[in-house]
């Protein structure tokens, strides 16, 4: 603000007509001229000061954050960046028609997706298939790093996931998931080319976090609707009963009327077909 | 008159003697011999009964055994047997027993398991026998009343199955009794009642278990074994039906006499049916209870489904659209009335009268003794995989999520697929079916006429090429046969009528008497003779070699012909 403001002259003008002096008048203008400059000029530095101290009270925080991500993080971005932004947007925050948002899914939901290979997507279908994993572990803990440092959400627990109560899970089973994962985990269909997986090649962590997650249709299955303790039985029946051998002999896919329906068939008739074809033709 | 052991003739072992003694008490030796020379015609479709038969006697045994260890009582109880991932579990006493026979009785799970194969294999079996039945024409006069007993067991059989999969009371077996209770109530007016005197009460109430278990193990296989045993008293009473051939005629049976041929037959298959069935149960698993859990009526399981028998019902409630009738004054019949009872019903009724309505269709009133080919009767033989091609794709709609799933399908478009299907492809069936019947009839009365296509080219003067043609009889002045189409099977391969120099007893084919020409060879210790030429076809010497027929057999084995192999 150099530029002198004359309509602030106006009234010392008056003052100093009103004095007489013409040449103390014009002495008198040049200085206060020089002293309202000073005084630009140092309210200039002042805001400059201001702002850049006002800038550096603020900056810090930031700059301390940068330095706080963790290795696991970046390289989660890093990866994140080159493989999930497409659809999942540059925040996480979703893209319209491409892929939901991943702010408060967690870990958990990254563990489900991308150590089963469902995620990356292979094409937008009805449902993702799952396939091998994309990433390696390592990649796939710095992923869930990322994810859980910037959207938070649940996240898996550590130790031994089949901790808990056989039977009760069996009960549980039963209850909660047998309606679309068949009797004993075995998948089954949904509506609209949907299906509920087979459970056979599930670990005990895919299972918790699909159950903490509700991917796909699956609903979520809190800690308040089961908890941590409910899981660990769950998965230690479907674990158990996925180990055991089938007493009776083949287990003909464990799904029941169907495939034995199929058996007695293509098995059973065929085999007394040939039988009496064999015993038509001796006398 | 008195008869002594010491009369001329009399049986001197300990053995005839014996006999001897128990036929002078008796009188038995007369109808005994009767019955033993009965003569029963051969082929391998009438054996298909046989393995109902046989499968329902692995029935009796095999459910005998478990009888001994199993408690049909729905009492509460807490599971304590060796079955870990079920300890503790609360459970019906029924399926507590039913785990115990599984795991904890000696050979409980194997004759389980046995038990539940016979069952399937049961039913099976009376479709494939009653398939032969309806599509040979075996059903005519007079023996409607055989075909009606027969449709009545196969309905009983039906009861059976749906008993005993639901005595274990597993959760499999549980949500079928829910279905069978919505079922009941589901008849408009006296579906309530119906449901009570079934249930004693709502759904499940506490007697179902029992009442199912009395039904299964006393009054539908009383019923059955007494059915049975009047089908087979008709049968033998009038005769068993034979296919239409050589020296074969409405007034007579060709065939083997019931000892020794027919009883060895019979105890050969009674043993193959209880092999397969004994190795089924052994090395596949069925219906494995511990998986399923015990029935409780807030779980269900996806892809819950009957046997296999049953799954038609299962397949046309899954394509029926939901049509509820709701009528003023809060009366409703509800959708599934019409694909449970409606449908189940016109078809077992419309198949218990086919006999009927094909008699007054036809107006054919004759009675019947010769089985008629598919070929023959071609609108018959339409309706009829018209029929099999409805009743297999409601069965395949029962379980159409399995397929849905493992071949990854749309749900929703399984059940297009199968409303689709099910109204258009049984017509197609028909068109299809009676464009073959017609061609296979077409080609017989070619052979008949021009005869046997022999493959041997023949040059004419003129230049052009025809192959040369077998009559199988007399000609005429035109060069076409004299036979007359009759609905016998007409050999459309040399080698059938001795072109190969032996009859061939084909794997598919019935047993025939020897050919004439296989005689001829027997009688001439499998050598040629000169006069043989005469019927030769085939010639591969010239006519300046004399003409000799190839003697089918090489040199060095001094053209011999080949030995047959049986």
């Amino acid at each position: 603000m150099s530029i002198p403001n004359t309509q602030s002259d106006a009234p010392l003008d008056e003052a100093e007509s009103a004095s007489g002096n013409p040449v103390r008048r014009a002495r008198a203008r040049r200085r206060s001229k020089q002293r309202r400059r000073m005084a630009n000029v140092a309210g200039l530095l002042l805001a400059l000061v201001l702002t850049g101290a006002t800038y550096s009270v603020f900056a810090p925080a930031q700059a301390a954050e940068d330095d706080n991500e963790s290795a696991a993080e970046a390289a989660g971005r890093q990866l994140y960046e080159h493989s999930c932004i497409t659809c999942h947007g540059s925040n996480l925050q979703g893209v319209e028609g491409r892929g939901p948002s991943l702010i408060g899914v967690g870990e958990a939901a990254v563990y489900f997706q991308v150590h089963t290979g469902r995620m990356p997507l292979t094409r937008q279908s009805s449902q993702g298939l799952d396939k091998p994993a994309v990433f390696s572990d390592e990649e796939i803990d710095q992923l869930m790093a990322y994810v859980q440092a910037n959207g938070g959400g649940p996240t898996l627990p550590s130790g031994d996931l089949r901790d808990g109560d056989l039977a009760a899970g069996g009960e549980l089973f039963r209850l909660n998931c047998a309606s679309c994962h068949n009797f004993v985990g075995e998948g089954g269909a949904l509506s609209s080319g949907k299906w509920a997986p087979s459970l056979r090649d599930a670990n005990d962590r895919t299972i918790y976090a699909a159950m903490l997650s509700g991917p796909e249709n699956m609903p979520v299955f809190g800690d308040n609707q089961l908890t941590p303790e409910q899981k660990r039985s769950i998965i230690n029946y479907v674990q158990t009963v996925a180990e055991q051998a089938d007493p009776g002999g083949a287990g003909v896919g464990r799904i029941g009327p169907v495939a034995e329906g199929l058996v007695i068939w293509v098995v059973g008739i065929s085999a007394l077909m040939f039988g009496i074809f064999w015993m038509g033709s001796k006398a | 008159m008195a008869r002594t052991a010491t009369a001329p003739g009399a049986p001197t072992s300990r053995l005839g003697k014996a006999a001897f003694e128990i036929d002078d008490r008796l009188i038995v030796a007369g109808p005994l011999r009767r019955t033993l020379n009965k003569v029963f015609p051969d082929h391998w479709s009438f054996l298909l009964g046989e393995i109902a038969l046989y499968s329902f006697v692995v029935l009796l045994l095999s459910g005998t055994y478990l009888t001994f260890f199993f408690d049909a009582s729905m009492k509460e109880v807490v599971y304590d047997g060796s079955y870990a991932p079920l300890r503790g579990v609360e459970m019906s006493a029924a399926y507590d027993s039913a785990l115990q026979m599984s795991f904890d009785v000696r050979g409980g799970l194997f004759l389980r398991q046995v038990h539940h194969w016979a069952a399937l294999l049961f039913v099976a079996s009376i479709v494939v026998h009653l398939l032969r039945i309806f599509f040979t024409g075996a059903f005519r006069r007079p023996r409607e009343t055989n075909w009606l007993i027969g449709v009545v067991m196969l309905v009983l059989s039906l009861l059976m199955g749906v008993t005993g999969y639901s005595l274990p009371d597993d959760l499999l077996s549980g949500t079928g009794l829910r279905i069978i209770s919505a079922i009941l109530l589901s008849i408009p007016v006296v579906g309530t009642w119906v449901h009570f005197a079934v249930f004693n009460g709502d759904y499940v109430g506490e007697n179902i278990i029992g009442r199912f278990y009395i039904a299964h193990v006393l009054l539908f296989p009383a019923i059955l074994l007494g059915l049975i045993a009047v089908h087979l008293l008709i049968l033998v009473k009038q005769k068993h039906t034979q296919f239409a051939g050589p020296g074969r005629t409405e007034h007579n049976v060709v065939g083997n006499r019931l000892f020794p041929t027919f009883a060895a037959k019979a105890t050969g298959l009674f043993f193959v049916v209880f092999g397969l069935i004994a190795l089924l149960g052994g090395l596949v698993q069925i219906n494995p209870i511990w998986l399923w859990g015990p029935y409780n009526p807030s779980q269900v399981s996806a892809a819950s489904q009957p046997d296999w028998y049953i799954m038609f019902l299962d397949g046309s409630t899954r394509l029926f659209p939901a049509w509820d009738i709701n009528l003023p004054g809060s009366y409703t019949i509800p959708a599934l009335f019409w694909p449970t009872v409606v449908i189940a019903g016109a078809m077992f009724t419309l198949l218990a009268l086919y006999p009927m309505i094909e008699r007054k269709l036809t107006r054919d009133t004759a009675s019947h003794h010769l089985l008629q080919r598919p070929r023959d009767v071609p609108v018959r033989t339409s309706l009829g995989v018209m029929g099999l091609t409805f009743y297999v794709w409601l069965m395949m709609s029962g379980g159409n999520d399995v397929i849905a799933d493992k071949f990854q399908i749309s749900l929703n478009a399984m059940t297009w697929i199968g409303r689709i299907g099910v109204i258009i492809l049984p017509p197609i069936a028909y068109a299809i079916t009676y464009r073959i019947c017609l061609g296979l009839q077409m080609h017989d009365r070619q052979v008949l006429e021009h005869g046997i296509e022999t493959g041997v080219i023949r040059r004419l003067p003129n230049g052009e090429f025809i192959e040369v043609h077998q009559p199988l009889g007399p000609v005429d002045a035109h060069g076409h046969g004299a036979l007359a189409y009759g609905g016998a099977p007409v050999p459309k391969k040399m080698n059938q009528i001795g072109g190969a120099r032996r009859a061939i007893r084909g794997f598919f084919s019935p047993i025939e008497p020897p050919a004439r020409v296989e005689l001829e060879q027997r009688a001439e210790g499998r050598g040629l003779s000169p006069q043989e030429s005469d019927r030769e076809l085939t010639t591969s010497g010239r006519p300046t070699e004399g003409g000799r027929p190839s003697e089918g057999g090489r040199p060095s084995e001094g053209g011999r012909p080949q030995e047959p192999r049986d």
